[in-house]
């Protein structure tokens, strides 16, 4: 038999490779990578721009719970319910008095009668109220505020107190903490942060399901390379590597094009909220160490989806000899 | 071949390549397909395994390249004790063979260079060092200026050309081949068969499924393997216990 071009058969062993070698290999092209992901980076890119929303939401959300909490720590608001106008304000003033001289009161002032007509005007009517608070023809008596803050922790003793201290100066007084009144809105914004958490955990149960799914599909469309591959002497986390490399890289383009999408939205619903220039509400924006916070999401989905092929290929190869 | 004695045969045990011990293959619940089927291998051995269509020769094949696992027996490999050996100790066996399926299994989009290429990649050579055997093996094999073009694209003679080259591109201890020259003309055929033997000479332990009895005769130092209905013939017992032979390089086992 002829030597086809001059090379002698055992050079081909004997120049080459004395032996056995072990490592990590090179699998780059052993598997089409455009088979393997399918649909996944729309997948990613979709639950990462929702769960990015709803982290942006629900950091909002604990934003605006605390400052409406540091905005009304420590107020209260006096009523001076009376409808005489002129023994209204003769008690109103010696309230505010009363206040003045009670330890722990660091301010106080009598809302004034302008504002107070402005804040009934919607439900009562333009002239509901006279300019004074005198009620004429038809004029609806309002009572009195006194706006203040005390120093230190509110506490319903502490109201009592209060309470009983303006008693001898204005006996139409009732001391309320601003912060009883919000309450429940306090209630169903922590109700609200609770459920954009478990939008966030559900999204990223789903992204693994979605993630699974497709390195089944991948395994089993590419079940006769991999058999080859294995009886070649790859190893299951040779394989593995090859699903969760290209799963990774799926997920970090479909976790970017998310993050910027849903960022686009926080941006625009931010302005939004800021343009209703309604102090609870516009204490909800996001702050820097939040916008920080935000991009932990994308990158704990590409970890997860990567995590989540490769153990499902790893599982999928343990039916396999 | 004379029966070895059971001394002789203790002091071959350390270097035997492959060792069945009654070993039983049934798919299923259907009746076994090999039945009490003893052999040992030692290296340098080159062996033509033969017998009628359904006779057991591709079960068989799939023990050795351990794609499968008895249903009965013992198997050794390498000194190892193949069946009991943890999953992932077997690709450290695997990589010690080269095999050439009767359907070639090539990797459909990768090309004849690339799929020459993958026993060396899978086992971490990297590729500045594989470039040059696996050039030379396809330019041995005649697939020189086939190197880019992908199985589908090759007639079934290169792609079993392709197959062979890449069942010895990593040197194997132990070469198994079902139906390796079926689809090449005879010239071809011969001279794969020459490959063969070189790698035989360097040490490689081959086992070639064939029917052609032609083959037989083209290398004369050969073992025959006959399988019938599952069960492997050996009246002098010479697989089950061969002789003391001398290998390559001289020396005896």
């Amino acid at each position: 038999m002829s030597e086809p071009r001059g090379l002698r058969l055992p050079e081909v062993f004997a120049r080459h490779l004395g032996g056995h070698l072990g490592g990590k290999g090179e699998q780059a092209d052993i598997v089409p990578q455009s088979r393997l992901s399918g649909p996944i980076p729309w997948v990613i890119a979709i639950m990462v721009a929702l769960m990015v929303i709803a982290a942006g939401g629900g950091l909002a959300l604990r934003n605006t719970g605390r400052a409406a909490a540091a905005e009304l720590s420590g107020g209260i608001t006096v009523q001076i319910i009376e409808a005489r106008a002129d023994e209204r304000d003769r008690q109103a003033r010696a309230a505010l008095a009363a206040l003045a001289r009670t330890p722990g009161v660091s301010e106080a002032h009598i809302v004034p009668q302008a504002e107070l007509d402005a804040l009934v005007e919607p439900w009562l009517g333009d002239g509901a109220v006279g300019a004074s608070g005198d009620p004429g023809a038809g004029a609806v008596p309002v009572p009195a505020l006194i706006d203040a803050r005390l120093a230190g922790k509110l506490s319903a003793q502490r109201l009592a107190e209060l309470q009983a201290a303006l008693r001898g100066a204005a006996p139409g007084a009732r001391v309320d903490a601003q912060s009883t009144w919000l309450s429940p809105v306090f209630g169903a914004i922590a109700s609200l942060q609770w459920l954009s958490l478990a939008l966030i955990v559900f999204l990223s149960l789903a992204t693994a399901a979605a993630v699974l799914l497709a390195a089944r599909t991948a395994l089993g469309n590419n079940r006769a390379t991999i058999e080859i591959v294995h009886l070649l002497g790859g190893t299951d986390a040779q394989i593995a590597r090859i699903f969760q490399r290209s799963i990774a890289r799926d997920a970090i383009g479909g976790a970017l094009a998310g993050t910027g999408a849903a960022l686009v939205v926080i941006l625009l619903l931010g302005r939004s909220f800021a343009a209703l220039q309604a102090g609870i509400v516009t204490g909800g924006t996001l702050r820097v160490a939040d916008w920080a916070l935000l991009p932990v999401i994308p990158v704990a989905a590409v970890v997860l989806a990567t995590l989540t092929a490769r153990w499902t290929v790893i599982r999928a190869l343990k039916g396999m000899l | 071949m004379s029966e070895a004695s059971p001394e002789a045969r203790a002091a071959q045990g350390a270097a035997e390549i492959v060792q069945f011990d009654n070993v039983g293959l049934r798919y299923g619940t259907d009746r076994e397909v090999l039945s009490d089927v003893s052999f040992t291998l030692f290296p340098g051995s080159f062996y033509f395994l033969t017998g009628a269509s359904g006779a057991g020769k591709t079960s068989l094949l799939k023990l050795l390249y351990l794609a499968q696992r008895p249903s009965r027996g013992a198997i050794r490999m390498f000194g190892t004790d193949a069946i009991t050996t943890p999953r992932d100790k077997l690709p450290l066996l695997r990589r010690r063979l080269g095999v050439v399926f009767q359907d070639f299994r090539l990797v459909p989009h990768l090309s004849a260079y690339d799929n020459v290429a993958l026993p060396l990649r899978v086992a971490g050579v990297s590729e500045r060092e594989l470039a040059g055997p696996v050039t030379d093996m396809l330019e041995w094999v005649g697939l020189a200026d086939r190197m880019a073009a992908r199985p589908a694209t090759l007639s079934g003679g290169e792609q079993q050309r392709v197959a062979i080259a890449r069942a010895v591109i990593g040197r194997p201890d132990l070469l198994v081949a079902d139906e390796p020259t079926g689809n090449v003309d005879p010239d071809m055929a011969v001279k794969l068969l020459r490959l063969f033997e070189a790698l035989n000479r360097l040490g490689t332990t081959v086992v070639v499924a064939t029917h052609d009895v032609h083959l037989l005769r083209k290398v004369p130092e050969s073992l025959i393997m006959r399988l019938d209905k599952g069960r492997l013939a050996d009246p002098t017992g010479a697989l089950r216990y061969p002789p003391r032979r001398p290998v390559f390089g001289g020396g005896v086992e």
